[in-house]
């Protein structure tokens, strides 16, 4: 926590570094040293010599600063040589701010999506018919990423109740042949959606529901309601998963976090997934998603959606099996 | 018979899950309720989202039974969409 000195008074502010490196498999460390501690002001520091974020964390600066008055953001003079990066993702002119960085040359024009707000249908449609098509990407890399945008995005708009819609960005790394995408809110999380129709004590616990096929908040009726079905999260942590990429929410004191590392067999319950999980950070009032697609792995589509047809009925049939009453022999 | 265009509601990539509902609502329902079948014809859809499908035709399984499948057609549908729709009306008619 920082104390900043100011004439009669004392105030702490809401702190976030952002450091030499943070992707979705060494995120951990910047999540436990963000403080929320007061949601009025925001203090940004960063490496003093490089800076590469996965696009998740410049999603979660700008859904935390952007309630923040721009005065009340104090952003440190950013030294990195690589910090032009996040004035080209937007992220200054998205809270108002001054970046105090010189921009020495130009920059190449990048595969990269800036940081947008969206905050219903229409933006949403928008966004996926002309802002996806920037990265230039070929038909069959392009489903898998306008899916998970729109199913995340969507997934913000209906449960979520954030003031602030979703923040998304999204970055095509070359060397590696990936996109990156994050998708923030500060609405309401995943616990209390989720306990409008489940039990869940944790926030950890109701990331897990959440992922189930099937479950929804909306309602605890088999096949969800005429306009939920509670597949959205199956379905993407589904494509990461069957690509060997990263998947990662991050909602109330939880993260769960799917490896990269283990078979490709598809489990309809997260935890029996290789994946790594925490209920000890600090708290976001809200849900964070970042993913990876690996563009040169990409499993077709079409295989992707028979596993998940098999995969679900599956679920479907034992979570039937397993409210079936037993007949009592005396 | 009425045949409802879904690309010019929704253009190639089928994700607007409020145009589904309104689809549902308001042209599918009283088609089969005044007795008629339904052809949705998915020509030049490149994709759907399984929100967007649930949407459109989880509801019908629900009121109508699965009998209703058999009042509705689905033209042009590429491999893809085909197989959200399976997938749709796979998890509908184990759950009910």
């Amino acid at each position: 926590m920082t104390i900043i000195a100011n004439p009669g008074k004392i105030t702490a502010n809401m702190k976030i570094h952002l450091p030499n490196s943070a992707f979705i498999g060494n995120i951990d460390p910047f999540l436990k040293n963000i403080d929320f501690s007061d949601n009025q002001k925001l203090e940004i520091t960063a490496n003093q010599n490089w800076i590469a974020v996965h696009p998740v964390v410049l999603s979660m600066v700008a859904a935390l600063g952007f309630p923040v008055k721009p005065k009340n953001i104090i952003c440190k003079t950013l030294t990195a040589k690589s910090a032009h990066y996040l004035q080209r993702m937007g992220l200054f002119k998205f809270l108002g701010t001054e970046s105090g960085i010189n921009v020495e040359e130009h920059e190449p024009a990048g595969r990269f999506i800036p940081l947008t707000q969206i905050k219903n249908s229409e933006e949403l449609s928008y966004f996926i018919k002309e802002i996806i098509p920037l990265l230039h990407l070929q038909p069959f890399q392009v489903d898998p990423i306008r899916y998970v945008v729109s199913e995340l995005v969507r997934n913000v708009i209906e449960h979520a109740a954030s003031q602030t819609g979703a923040i998304v960005s999204a970055q095509y790394y070359k060397k590696s042949n990936r996109i990156a995408i994050g998708i923030v809110d500060t609405g309401l999380g995943i616990k209390k959606t989720i306990n409008q129709s489940y039990v869940a004590n944790t926030h950890l616990e109701a990331i897990r529901l959440a992922l189930i096929p099937g479950i929804t908040g909306t309602t605890k009726r088999e096949g969800g309601t005429e306009y939920n079905a509670g597949a959205g999260l199956f379905f993407i942590k589904t494509i990461a998963k069957v690509n060997h990429d990263f998947f990662m929410i991050y909602s109330g004191n939880a993260l769960y976090k799917l490896l990269k590392t283990g078979s490709s067999k598809l489990h309809a319950d997260p935890f029996d997934d290789n994946h790594s999980k925490s209920d000890s950070l600090p708290l976001w009032n809200g849900t964070v998603v970042g993913v990876d697609i690996s563009l040169s792995e990409t499993k077709e589509f079409s295989e992707l959606l028979d596993l998940i047809r098999d995969v679900y009925s599956k679920t479907i049939k034992e979570r039937r099996k397993a409210r079936y009453k037993k007949p009592k022999f005396i | 018979m009425k045949i409802i265009n879904i690309f010019r509601r929704v253009g190639s990539f089928a994700e607007n899950k409020d145009i589904a509902r309104d689809i549902r609502i308001k042209e599918i329902m009283p088609a089969i309720e005044s007795g008629k079948n339904v052809i949705l014809d998915f020509s030049n859809i490149d994709a759907a989202t399984q929100s967007f499908m649930h949407a459109l035709i989880s509801d019908l399984i629900r009121k109508y039974g699965n009998e209703i499948l058999d009042q509705i057609n689905f033209k042009s549908c590429n491999e893809n969409v085909q197989k959200i729709i399976m997938i749709v009306t796979d998890y509908m008619q184990e759950g009910i």
